[in-house]
C-alpha cells in the first residue's frame, strides 16, 4: 500500500492560528482538529476527517490563520497551493462547487450555534 | 417615426429564440448518453455528468461501455500507459472529495531523478511530500503475482458506477446517426438508440478511425508509437536503487523525446517517448550506462510484459459534432505529459457543456472546442520546448550546465529553484509547456544558466560535479 501527502503525529500542529498561509490542505487519512485560542484559551472548532479540508480562507484573500490546525491520532494530509488552485478553478469555475458547498454548510452550522448559544444566554 | 420598441425587442428576442433552439440542443429529463469506453476520461465523463445533472435536478441516463474487467492481470485489463497522475491532478482530485486509495496508488513520488551522461541529480518536491502518484491503469503486470493494490481505471468506473452509471459489458463496433438520435451497434448485434454518444476509446481503439466518416471534416488524431515495460525488481530492492523517485533520462538518443523510470510496488514502469521508437532506438538506450546503472549489480533484468502503445500527438479536429463529442485521446491530450490529467479536464468540459448547454456541434464548439484548441496551443510551446531539451541532450556542454544549476538550487534551500522548477514541471507535466516556457525567459534565469555554463564547462570545475551515485554505490 502506497500514500499521498505527508504524515502528522498526534497532535502536531499543521497550521497555527496568525501565521501567514499560501496553500490549503485536505485530510487523505484519520482525523484532525481545528482549534480558535482565545486569550490562552482553546475552543475546538470541528474535528475533520478524509476528504475534509481547511486553511481554504488563505486561498481567497486572509493571509493569516484564523485557527490552529493539529492531527488527532496519526493524521495524512495533502497540499493544496494556491496557484494551482486558482489557475484550476480560472479554467473550471465547477472546481470549487464543492468547496463553496461545504463553506455555506459551515456558514450554516455556526449561524446555528452562534443562535443557540445566544438563547441560552 | 416611433417605433414599437417592446415589440422589436419580442421579435429580435423570437428570433435570437428560434437561432438558439436551432443551433442548441439541450437534455432533458430521461435523456440517455452512452460513453464509449471507461478509462479515465469515460468514467469522470459520467461522474461528473451525473454529479452536474444531480445538482441542476436533471434526470440522465449514462450507459458506460467497457468490455474489459480492470481486475484482471495483463494485457486484458489494462490500457496500456505509464501510469503517473500528475501533482497538479492528484490536488485537482483531492479538491473534487476524490482522494485516490492507498490501495490504488503502488506508490507516492517524491522527487525526480535525472540521469545524464555527465552525472544525476534528484530534484526534490519542493514541500517534501508525496503529490505525485504511480498507479496502473490495468491490474498489474502480466503473469505477475496477485497484489494487494487495485486498478485506477477500475477505481474510476466504481465511482461512476456509484453515481449512477450503468456499466454495460459489451464491445461497441459500430456508431451512426439515426433519425435525430445516435446508434451505437454492439458486437453482439444489439443496437441501441441514444440523445449523445461520447466517445472516450482511446487512440488504440478501431472505433474511432471509423468516425471519420461519420462526422463531416473530422480529421482523427495524429499519432505516434511508444515503448512500456514492466521489470520485476522486488520492493526492498526498489527502495534501495530507485526509491521514491521517479528516474528520468535526458540522453544523446536521436529521437527519443523522454524516457522514465517509475517505480511501483514490486515492479518499475520503463516509459520511452518520442518519434516511433523502434528497436534500434530500443538497443542504444538499454546500452546506455546511465540506464544500466539504475539496475542492481548494473544489470538490466529481462522485461515480464510490454507494450507499443500509440499515443496522441495533434488534436482530433473537430472533436465533436452533433450529439457526439470526444474526449481523452480520443479528443485531444497534452503532448507526452499528463494524459490522465488532460482526460481529466477534457472529460469535465465535455460534461459542463452536456449538463449546462446542450448537445449540438454548436454547444461543443462555444463551450467544448476551446479547451481544446487552448491544450493544442500549449502543445505547440510544448513541442518547441522539447526541441530546445534535445538540443540540451546533444550539447555536452550544455547538459554540464543544467546538471550545475540544479545541483546547487537544490543544496541551497532558500535559493530560488528555478532550473529544479522548470524540469519539475517538464517531468511532471503539472504546468503548461507556455508557463515553463516564460519562466525560461526570465533573467534571473539566463543569467544563472549562462554562470553555470561557464562554470561548469572551466576544466578546473569540472571535478565539482555532482558525483554518479552509481559509481559511488560500486
Amino acid at each position: 500500500m502506497a500514500t499521498l501527502g505527508k504524515e502528522y503525529k498526534d497532535r502536531e500542529v499543521i497550521v497555527r492560528q496568525g501565521e501567514a498561509g499560501n496553500c490549503m490542505y485536505v485530510v487523505q487519512e484519520g482525523e484532525v482538529e481545528a482549534i480558535a485560542e482565545v486569550d490562552g484559551r482553546e475552543m475546538r472548532l470541528r474535528k475533520l476527517g478524509p476528504n475534509d479540508f481547511f486553511g481554504e480562507m488563505a486561498l481567497f484573500g486572509a493571509e493569516n490563520r484564523s485557527a490552529t490546525v493539529r492531527a488527532l491520532g496519526t493524521a495524512r494530509v495533502l497540499t493544496i497551493d494556491k496557484k494551482s488552485f486558482l489557475g484550476g478553478v480560472q479554467e473550471d469555475p465547477s472546481l470549487a462547487f464543492r468547496m463553496v458547498k461545504v463553506m455555506s454548510q459551515r456558514i450554516r452550522d455556526l449561524t446555528d450555534r452562534l443562535a443557540e448559544h445566544h438563547l441560552k444566554g | 417615426m416611433i417605433t414599437r420598441t417592446t415589440d422589436g425587442f419580442g421579435q429580435l428576442g423570437e428570433r435570437s429564440q428560434a437561432l438558439r433552439s436551432k443551433s442548441s440542443m439541450p437534455l432533458r429529463d430521461g435523456s440517455r448518453i452512452a460513453v464509449i469506453g471507461a478509462g479515465p476520461a469515460g468514467s469522470m465523463f459520467s461522474y461528473f455528468l451525473l454529479n452536474m445533472a444531480e445538482s441542476v435536478a436533471l434526470d440522465l441516463q449514462v450507459d458506460l461501455y467497457e468490455p474489459r474487467h480492470f481486475c484482471h492481470r495483463g494485457p486484458a485489463g489494462c490500457n496500456h500507459c505509464g501510469g503517473v497522475v500528475s501533482e497538479s491532478l492528484v490536488q485537482r482530485l483531492a479538491t473534487e472529495g476524490i482522494a485516490l486509495p492507498d490501495d490504488v496508488v503502488q506508490r507516492g513520488l517524491e522527487s525526480y531523478t535525472l540521469h545524464m551522461d555527465v552525472g544525476d541529480v534528484e530534484i526534490a518536491t519542493p514541500l517534501h511530500e508525496s503529490r505525485i502518484a504511480a498507479i496502473y491503469r490495468g491490474n498489474g503486470p502480466r503473469n505477475s503475482e496477485p497484489m494487494d493494490t487495485h486498478s485506477f481505471d477500475g477505481y474510476l468506473q466504481q465511482l461512476a458506477s456509484e453515481k449512477g452509471a450503468r456499466i454495460v459489458r459489451q464491445l461497441v463496433s459500430d456508431v451512426r446517426k439515426h433519425d435525430d438520435a445516435m446508434q451505437v451497434e454492439c458486437a453482439d448485434g444489439s443496437v441501441d438508440d441514444y440523445d449523445l454518444v461520447v466517445l472516450a476509446s482511446g487512440v488504440n481503439s478501431r472505433l474511432a478511425k471509423s468516425l471519420e466518416d461519420l462526422a463531416e471534416e473530422h480529421v482523427s488524431p495524429a499519432l505516434t508509437k511508444t515503448f512500456i515495460c514492466e521489470f520485476r525488481l522486488g520492493k526492498e530492492v526498489i527502495r534501495e536503487t530507485l526509491g521514491p523517485s521517479m528516474h528520468v533520462f535526458l540522453l544523446d538518443i536521436p529521437r527519443l523525446e523522454f524516457a522514465a523510470l517509475i517505480p511501483k510496488g514490486d515492479y518499475a514502469t520503463l516509459c520511452l517517448l518520442g518519434d516511433d521508437i523502434d528497436e534500434e532506438l530500443m538497443d542504444r538506450f538499454f546500452g546506455s550506462p546511465e540506464v544500466a546503472r539504475c539496475f542492481p549489480g548494473g544489470v538490466i533484468p529481462r522485461h515480464i510484459c510490454h507494450c507499443y502503445p500509440r499515443i496522441n500527438i495533434r488534436t482530433a479536429r473537430p472533436p465533436f459534432g452533433d450529439r457526439l463529442v470526444m474526449v481523452g485521446d480520443s479528443g485531444t491530450t497534452r503532448l507526452f505529459k499528463d494524459g490522465i490529467g488532460a482526460a481529466y479536464r477534457t472529460a469535465k468540459a465535455a460534461a459542463r457543456t452536456v449538463a449546462f448547454h446542450g448537445v449540438s456541434a454548436d454547444d461543443f464548439r462555444e463551450h467544448y472546442w476551446p479547451l481544446c484548441k487552448k491544450i493544442d496551443a500549449d502543445n505547440r510551446v510544448g513541442k518547441f520546448v522539447f526541441w530546445v531539451g534535445s538540443l540540451v541532450q546533444r550539447a555536452r556542454f550544455a547538459r554540464r550546465g543544467v546538471l550545475s544549476m540544479v545541483a546547487r538550487e537544490q543544496q541551497q534551500s532558500a535559493a530560488p529553484r528555478r532550473m529544479s522548477g522548470v524540469l519539475w514541471d517538464l517531468f511532471s507535466g503539472s504546468a503548461p509547456y507556455t508557463d515553463v516556457f516564460l519562466r525560461t525567459l526570465h533573467p534571473a534565469y539566463v543569467g544563472s544558466l549562462v554562470r553555470n555554463l561557464v562554470a561548469a564547462n572551466l576544466p578546473d570545475k569540472n571535478r565539482d560535479l555532482p558525483r554518479d551515485p552509481g559509481e559511488e554505490r560500486a
